[in-house]
């Protein structure tokens, strides 16, 4: 094994977004892949709602993570990077990312996408200059990837985290954005095998209330119930995030807050997610709330959606029936 | 290798999908999924469950060796009947208008997958109809955005359509950039699941000429029609059924029904002429019987519009024939005859609309009926096409030679064209007349022949695609032929634009094929040997040489640009 996937596997760093992919084997197989040019991405779109952790990486430590990037360039030998950057992200810190980055191949991009921008394939469309939706796969990018060519896709905190590895700093410790009611937002770096609810108590969160939370994004994360925190963020798909609701927070609001997120942020490719988040939005404002349909609607979002997004559309709203409050 | 479908064993090859291997032994409901075009996957109804429970879309999931899959399952319908439904719910429902109508997929499925087509309410209702160049009209309000359009534009390369807008409100929509102009070429309508894309219909108007006491109303037929009209009655695709239509059409009420292949006989013994003179003053000449084509190098390559042979197309070269030839023979006053096209063509509408087509300020053919229309009225008048007695073309425009009937496929232009320009303006004696090295259906085909002991070069090819790349090295120097065909759609007018649904390379190939076995068993096989052919020139050209020309050619124009108009 070679010496830089031998420092990932060792450190068993799992991609920071929301693939949960093992980095080593993702370096790996690009490494492998056959291509007349090779391209590295990092992807700084986060556009999740509670999660705002590559900002802070961008506003403390872009100097680690573009370490990871060019170590990335030079262990593939890749063309060039390229920072998909969302664009107050790009507005606020691309001046500074410049002096970092220096004579090195590294191009900063203004993002194009909104939130499934952040769906690496779609991310690649964007890049070249096409409609931002996802691509079928297989093949992945790290086969065919950015123009056709072999491509590593990491997220920022990821390449942040190969920064740390690299200068032997590395903890095991992740990225965490805490946000909600009666919580300031703020990220902590912790460690990643605490529990939820150590990580609440020792960063002094722990509500005072009675409480709920959403884990691993505030769209697409997980509802739990004060009671189900013993479980670690690696047990849960997705972001490093935890949002404190209050128990009085009602139902209908919530609902339509996840609603009309996902149907914004829908790229309008396949049907179920493009027509049902429509549809959920209009049963949701009618005046008799048909809950068969809503469920089939749902249904057909986590079984046939064409990418993530549209398959975690039902996710908090059914964790939330689930574990707070059943619907009516 | 093996799968299971539904618990029964099958052969599967290994880069197939799910969708190939079911082919044919279950059926699996799909809207956007095209032989012709890439894998989108995104009407997401092609459902079907795995072992491991998981749902999968049947046409972009490859098998594997030992894969089960099940096709109905309490999870497959479920999601299979909310997405049906709402994919209903953004095509607003214009059914009686519809010549799709019966044929549809959509209706099959309500019916089939027990899905309610009113089970939400209609969301593009406000959205717009546009008109592209008076011909393709395109419905906003019956669109499910599966992209088919969009895609087999850009492969037509006229970028009509473009996309904007996302999520509930991503929309399909003509293009603003000034740079495309729509073709006509129909290729969209062919590959629109749900029929929001169809032809300006004329069949209105005929249905009215028909009842018009005082009106001759007279049809002519196009060389591919007979070979793919009876797959809209049931008929195996190839199948000739060119007596039956005969039949069909004097039910309809036609006074008279012509053969295109006549016109095409006319064509071809023109465009030899003019191709032979060229030759001499090392002039590439191109064909000009696909209006799609034309229109395509007028606004796209408005410096070879000169290389355009000027030649009329056949269905042109018939309407005159009819109107001054035959009106005089019969005495009867040619502003009372309509003349209807039966065209696999929807550019065929934009040709017979052209001004400068017109002749004694006549337009030549009035009407034209793509095949789908003609079906569509003959279905409407309750005719059993099957039933029908054969019957023969109408004298005296009704015979033809062998030249003409492959006229319908790509490569058959200028193969007619090399026999008459060879035997009989060359005077050159031909060992064999099948050139074989044009005919077949791939994208471009080139072949060297000798006329009087001069090496000709000739390119053929078809789809607009191909098109551009063959016209872009020639405006680069680096190709240079004699002659070139081009039919705008890609293996010719059997895969027209007016032609049956569904199409795909194995029903274009066997479309293709009974064109060559009618030339084969022609009596004729050259343009210039048909007598009715040769009793036209003596009894009528030879006697009006001036008019001549102005008969069977034309000029083209460099075009404006006609754009996209709203209609609503
Ligand atoms: S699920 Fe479908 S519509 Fe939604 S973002 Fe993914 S591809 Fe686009
Ligand atoms: S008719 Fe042909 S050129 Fe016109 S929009 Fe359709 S596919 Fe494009
Ligand atoms: S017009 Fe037809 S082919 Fe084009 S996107 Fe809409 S449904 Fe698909
Ligand atoms: S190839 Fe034939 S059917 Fe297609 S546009 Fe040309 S003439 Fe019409
Ligand atoms: S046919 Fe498979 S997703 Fe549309």
């Amino acid at each position: 094994m070679d010496k830089t996937i031998e420092k990932l596997t060792r450190a068993d760093l799992i991609g920071r977004g929301c693939g949960n992919f093992p980095t080593a084997s993702k370096w790996q197989m690009v490494k492998e892949a056959k291509g007349a040019k090779k391209y590295v991405v990092c992807n700084v779109s986060e556009g999740e709602p509670g999660v705002f952790k590559d900002g802070w990486v961008l506003q403390n430590h872009p100097d680690i993570a573009i370490e990871g990037i060019k170590h990335a360039i030079k262990y593939l030998g890749a063309k060039k990077a390229v920072v998909y950057l969302r664009q107050d992200y790009y507005q606020k810190y691309q001046s500074k990312l410049r002096k970092l980055i220096g004579k090195n191949k590294i191009e900063l991009f203004k993002e194009a996408g909104g939130y499934i921008g952040g769906e690496e394939t779609a991310l690649l469309e964007s890049l070249e200059g096409r409609r931002v939706e996802p691509r079928l796969k297989p093949p992945y990018p790290p086969q065919v990837g950015l123009y056709g060519q072999p491509t590593l896709v990491n997220n920022l905190e990821t390449f942040y985290e190969i920064g740390l590895i690299l200068r032997g700093k590395y903890e095991k410790k992740r990225l965490i954005c805490f946000s909600g009611q009666g919580v300031k937002s703020q990220v902590h770096e912790l460690p990643e095998n605490w529990t939820i609810e150590k990580m609440l108590k020792e960063t002094g969160n722990w509500p005072k209330f009675s409480f709920f939370v959403q884990v691993g994004g505030g769209a697409a994360g997980t509802v739990l119930n004060s009671k189900q925190l013993q479980q670690t963020l690696k047990d849960i798909h997705g972001l490093g995030s935890i949002v404190v609701y209050h128990a009085s927070e009602g139902p209908k609001k919530l609902i339509l807050n996840w609603v009309r997120f996902f149907k914004a942020e829908s790229c309008g490719k396949c049907v179920p997610c493009r027509e049902g988040t429509y549809r959920l939005l209009e049963i949701l404002n009618s005046k008799k709330t048909d809950w068969q349909l809503f469920e089939d609607i749902l249904f057909a979002l986590e079984n046939s959606s064409f990418c993530g997004l549209g398959m975690s559309v039902p996710r908090p709203i059914l964790t939330y029936w689930k574990n707070v409050k059943k619907r009516s | 290798m093996y799968i299971k479908i539904n618990g029964k064993k099958v052969s599967a090859k290994p880069e197939q999908t799910i969708l190939e291997a079911a082919h044919g032994i279950v059926a699996i409901p799909t809207l956007c999924h095209h032989p012709d075009l890439k894998v989108k996957a995104n009407c997401r109804v092609c459902l079907v469950e795995l072992k491991n429970g998981k749902l999968v879309t049947a046409c972009s999931t490859k098998v594997k060796d030992g894969m089960e899959v099940f096709t109905d399952t309490e999870k497959v319908k479920r999601a299979r009947k909310i997405n049906l439904e709402m994919i209903f719910a953004e095509h607003e429902e214009k059914c009686p208008e519809c010549i799709w109508d019966k044929n549809c997929s959509l209706q099959d499925y309500a019916k089939k997958y027990q899905g309610k087509i009113t089970r939400f309410k209609d969301r593009k209702k406000n959205r717009n109809i546009f008109g592209f160049s008076n011909t393709i009209l395109f419905d906003q309000t019956k669109c499910i955005d599966c992209n088919n359009c969009i895609e087999v534009c850009h492969k037509q390369e006229v970028h009509f359509y473009d996309k904007a807008g996302k999520g509930a409100d991503s929309i399909v929509l003509p293009t603003k950039n000034k740079k495309y102009d729509c073709t006509t070429c129909g290729q969209c309508i062919t590959h629109c699941p749900v029929g929001a894309i169809q032809g300006n219909p004329h069949w209105p108007e005929v249905e009215a000429s028909l009842k018009d006491k005082k009106k001759i109303v007279v049809a002519q037929v196009a060389p591919s029609v007979r070979a793919s009209i009876g797959e809209e009655f049931g008929y195996e695709p190839g199948t000739v059924v060119t007596g039956e239509l005969v039949s069909a059409l004097k039910k309809l009420g036609f006074d008279y029904v012509f053969d295109t292949n006549f016109g095409a006989d006319i064509t071809t013994f023109e465009e030899a002429g003019e191709c032979f003179e060229c030759l001499g003053k090392g002039k590439m000449v191109t064909t000009s019987c696909c209006p799609a084509w034309v229109k395509f190098v007028e606004f796209n390559y408005p410096e070879f519009v000169g290389n355009i042979s000027t030649t009329k197309s056949p269905q042109q070269c018939l309407g005159v024939a009819v109107k001054t030839y035959f009106a005089e023979k019969m005495k009867i006053d040619p502003r009372k005859i309509k003349v209807v096209s039966i065209m696999p063509c929807v550019a065929k509408k934009f040709e017979a609309d052209r001004p400068e087509l017109e002749y004694n300020n006549m337009k030549m053919v009035d009407y034209v009926l793509t095949t789908r229309e003609v079906a569509h009225m003959m279905r409407r008048a309750k005719i059993d096409f099957t039933k029908m007695k054969p019957q023969k073309f109408d004298d005296p425009l009704g015979q033809s030679s062998g030249a003409a009937a492959i006229y319908g496929v790509s490569g058959g232009v200028m193969e007619s064209a090399l026999r008459t320009a060879l035997d009989y303006y060359a005077g050159q004696k031909l060992k064999s007349i099948d050139f074989k090295q044009i005919r077949g259906l791939e994208g471009t085909k080139k072949a060297e022949i000798m006329v009087k002991g001069k090496k000709v070069k000739i390119i053929v090819t078809s789809g607009l695609g191909n098109a551009k790349k063959v016209m872009d090295l020639i405006k680069a120097g680096k190709e240079n032929p004699h002659f070139l065909e081009v039919m705008a759609c890609p293996g010719g007018c059997i895969n027209g634009g007016g032609q049956p649904v569904p199409t795909n390379a194995q029903i274009r190939a066997k479309r293709a094929a009974p064109l060559y076995v009618l030339d084969k068993k022609s009596k004729f096989r050259k343009a210039h040997d048909n007598p009715g052919l040769k009793k036209l020139y003596k009894e009528y050209i030879d006697k009006h040489p001036d008019l001549h020309h102005e008969m069977f050619h034309t000029s083209n124009y460099r075009q404006k640009r006609w754009g996209a108009r709203r209609l609503n």
